[in-house]
């Protein structure tokens, strides 16, 4: 990913530096609403981010479009959409290819040329690879070979809107009052360095996965290295990039349910391990020998998603805040809990999470093992 | 023949505070101080001093300084002292010069030039004495992936993971044999393991019965001589290490000279007392990789894969191709020795010539690991010249998950590296099984001072993860993000894997 990856990282730091705000809103019931909630909760937390960097993840975004793979490519120039448009018939069954409407009066920086795809992999090609790990390959093509091309969403029935700008610009730009979803996923970025990059915004999305990150990995290095023994390469630097790929790992290659993977990013310190029931202990320190390479170290928080599931979970030590609430079928998570009151100011319950405990919000209608493998 | 070798080190003795007390005279296992009743003096033969400081250190008045001896032959920078005597004591003798502990030439040392980071703004430090710090690392194979079941809503682990060592802190006292060192040392390191909660190794002269008590915290090692090694043996330790070589005389044996061999040691070694002990150059049940495996699954039959084994090389030239062989050969845990490791006997030549700093082989090794992608299906441990707790932090986020120390422990008991442990006469009584020198060692002062040092060591590991925000070491193991090269050339960055410091 060598032309996006200087895109992202043009100063050739060892990886992007940047604090956030997070904001994530799900209806459990999967009822769908609009923009302007998540919107205004986002836009509350300005001070968090400055302006170079903001996005949303929507969920249930194209129910007429509910099995196909959804691409949304950011272009550089008109010859890198002719590349890729070759590149995806020869690769794809295209059942619909539109520019994403856009409000060119908004106050963003430079927008790249946008499209959306809705996609099938084509048969004959696909051979025996499952459909998800032939799109990442082909997603994962298109990133690094042809050249000012970045596919930033690829999911089913989900869609990715990020660019540089605050996050409130970029809802405008975006038209996202046009979009409706069940969950929302809003990111205000605070990068310390200054790329004009609008693939370095986040959430930063695979398949239908999509990681909305607060804070700086101290373990970056160590998460990085083993990624690549699993034939993951962090060619983006950031450290959303690893949680990503971490979690495409643990779940959809080890099969691990969300609640160990949060207990593996962020396991209990060996003096509760000592502490507990000799099975209990067993089952941690089997984790923390595995998996002690993908200890997340270091201050973070990450509101994840993918079909059906929000998780919100800060690192051990909760040197990132996390606050979440929750208001009849709504389920919130936010950096602050001002933004969650703004938007819902009689909640049912709010409560900040404890270092390492996940908040794991679940559509009612889908049971967790249907979710597991999806 | 008349030796035409001047002293390397001068006696000097302040008389008026001397007090003719004599313990210079007792202490001084080289019998370099006499006194001379007709002038009330002690006086010193020069030519025997070997610059242990054991004279120093217990002279109640502080009257002894050792020199260096000032006359020095017409400044070369090319034939030195150490060449030209080298050359007369062979034209003396005939034989190999022999020396003790690690090369002490000044080859390459890149922990001194690899520097540590440490979080500012983007990243809070984490201060250990008030925040959780962890050190806690399991040493052993690991699995590809856990495999875990729901059962009524109880995750249930199906995987069984190989056997695991665990240590309180990354640092195990490396394999001191016993005859090489005394009950004393070993009694005293197998205590200090036990107490900090990490491990000794016994090293290749077997362990004497009355250590048995403490085998949860040795890892007993089997080597070329095979001395003491038996079913109750093998099934005393927590670890099993196979020694194929030492970092110190990569390629050569080992010898224990007939002196040193007591009749405790006899025992322990299973050989006659005063013959001496051999260890053969190489096993002579592993001409290749495939007799390497027979040996590894020929100790887990024999311990009911209760125990990890581990394999101990070398840092030679294609250290990281041996490596891979040996994970696949099935090592549980692999022993990286470094050239700077120390001997109680080697000769001169090979020990400051053969091998390659345990730094590159670290890192080629630790890399290439990953590569193939078999890291995780074993621990990498180091030694060679480990001095400090920096060093052991450098060697962790290159890809180390323990390090070996030997040198330093005996340096924590007395040792001043004199390198004349081959002599059997160690002033300290640490190099010698001479039972009236061996009782200097106190076991109980001993294990407090080793004690002492792992656990100053690990305070200054956790300050500096601390300031790296990293609160657990397994992730600082192979970070080298956190790394930074000063002085070195582009080639020595790409094998060791780091950037240049302002990159």
């Amino acid at each position: 990913m060598r032309t996006t990856n200087f895109l992202n990282n043009s100063h050739n730091d060892y990886k992007v530096v940047e604090a956030c705000a997070l904001f994530g809103m799900m209806n459990l019931s999967g009822r769908r609403f609009g923009a302007r909630d998540p919107v205004r909760a986002i836009s509350s937390m300005h001070e968090r981010s400055n302006g170079l960097g903001g996005g949303f993840a929507i969920y249930g975004l194209y129910p007429e479009h509910e099995n196909d793979y959804a691409f949304h490519i950011m272009y550089l120039n008109m010859e890198a959409k002719e590349k890729t448009d070759k590149f995806i018939m020869q690769n794809f069954d295209v059942l619909e290819a539109e520019e994403i409407p856009v409000n060119p009066e908004a106050n963003v920086w430079k927008p790249p040329l946008l499209w959306r795809y809705f996609l099938q992999p084509k048969k004959e090609a696909i051979k025996n690879q499952s459909h998800d790990d032939y799109v990442l390959n082909n997603v994962m093509r298109i990133n690094t070979e042809i050249g000012g091309a970045f596919v930033f969403s690829s999911g089913k029935n989900m869609g990715i809107f990020k660019g540089v700008g605050f996050p409130e610009d970029i809802a405008e730009f975006f038209c996202l009052e046009e979009y409706e979803g069940y969950m929302w996923i809003c990111h205000g970025r605070f990068p310390t360095n200054t790329p004009g990059w609008w693939g370095g915004a986040q959430p930063f999305s695979i398949l239908d996965w999509t990681v909305a990150h607060n804070g700086e990995l101290s373990s970056y290095g160590t998460n990085r290295r083993y990624l690549e023994m699993h034939g993951y390469y962090c060619t983006m630097q950031t450290d959303s990039e690893v949680m990503v790929y971490a979690l495409d790992l643990l779940v959809r290659k080890h099969k691990l349910p969300i609640e160990v993977v949060a207990k593996i990013f962020a396991p209990p310190l060996w003096f509760e391990i000592d502490a507990m029931t000799p099975k209990e202990r067993n089952f941690y320190v089997a984790l923390r020998q595995c998996y002690s390479s993908l200890l997340m170290n270091g201050p973070f928080t990450i509101i994840a998603a993918r079909t059906g599931m929000m998780i919100g979970l800060a690192d051990r030590l909760k040197l990132r805040p996390l606050t979440a609430g929750i208001k009849d079928d709504m389920l919130y998570l936010s950096s602050e809990e001002s933004a969650i009151r703004l938007v819902a100011p009689n909640l049912d319950k709010v409560w900040s999470p404890r270092g390492g405990e996940p908040v794991i919000g679940r559509l009612k209608t889908l049971k967790p093992q249907e979710i597991l493998t999806t | 023949m008349k030796s035409y070798i001047e002293p390397e080190f001068i006696v000097e003795r302040d008389n008026e505070k001397c007090i003719r007390c004599k313990v210079c005279i007792n202490q001084c296992t080289y019998d370099t101080h006499y006194y001379d009743p007709e002038d009330d003096v002690v006086r010193s033969r020069d030519e025997n001093c070997v610059n242990c400081h054991r004279c120093v250190v217990f002279c109640p008045t502080k009257a002894i300084t050792i020199k260096k001896n000032p006359t020095q032959y017409t400044e070369n920078w090319y034939w030195t002292r150490e060449n030209i005597v080298d050359i007369k004591k062979q034209a003396e003798s005939g034989g190999v010069i022999l020396t003790g502990m690690g090369c002490d030439k000044p080859y390459y040392t890149y922990w001194d030039k690899i520097l540590l980071n440490a979080s500012q703004v983007t990243n809070p430090s984490i201060d250990p004495l008030r925040e959780p710090m962890e050190l806690r690392t399991y040493l052993g194979a690991k699995p590809d992936k856990l495999e875990i079941e729901m059962e009524n809503g109880d995750v249930v682990l199906k995987t069984k993971l190989a056997p695991q060592l665990c240590v309180e802190t990354p640092i195990l006292f490396a394999a001191l044999s016993y005859g090489a060192v005394n009950f004393n040392v070993h009694l005293a390191l197998a205590r200090a393991a036990t107490e900090f909660g990490t491990f000794m190794n016994s090293g290749e002269g077997g362990l004497d019965p009355r250590l048995y008590k403490y085998g949860d915290h040795i890892i007993v090692q089997v080597a070329s001589g095979r001395f003491g090694v038996g079913l109750e043996y093998l099934n005393v330790g927590a670890a099993i290490e196979i020694k194929i070589g030492q970092g110190a005389k990569p390629g050569i044996g080992g010898h224990l000279p007939g002196e040193k061999v007591t009749q405790e040691i006899a025992r322990t070694r299973m050989i006659p007392v005063g013959t001496d002990a051999l260890s053969p150059a190489p096993h002579h049940d592993i001409y290749s990789i495939e007799d390497l495996r027979q040996l590894i699954f020929a100790l887990k039959e024999a311990t009911d894969y209760t125990k990890p084994v581990a394999v101990k090389i070398a840092a030679v030239h294609n250290s990281a191709a041996i490596a891979s062989g040996m994970v696949r050969a099935g090592a549980d845990i692999i022993v990286l020795d470094g050239f700077r490791g120390a001997t109680g006997a080697a000769p001169k030549v090979i020990r400051d010539n053969v091998g390659i700093p345990i730094e590159l082989a670290l890192a080629s090794v630790d890399q290439r690991l990953r590569d193939e992608g078999i890291r995780n299906k074993v621990s990498i441990i180091i030694s060679g010249g480990i001095r400090n707790s920096a060093d052991v932090v450098k060697a962790i986020a290159l890809g180390a998950d323990a390090v070996y120390i030997g040198t330093a422990a005996l340096v924590a008991i007395g040792c001043t590296l004199c390198q004349k442990c081959y002599t059997g006469k160690c002033p300290w009584g640490i190099a010698t099984t001479d039972p009236w020198i061996s009782k200097r060692i106190n076991p109980d002062i001993a294990t407090r001072r080793l004690v002492n040092l792992l656990r100053a060591w690990s305070f200054e590991i956790k300050e500096m993860m601390g300031g790296m925000g990293i609160n657990a070491i397994e992730s600082l193991r192979g970070n080298r993000e956190h790394l930074r090269g000063v002085g070195l050339t582009d080639t020595e960055l790409k094998i060791l894997g780091i950037k240049m410091a302002g990159e």
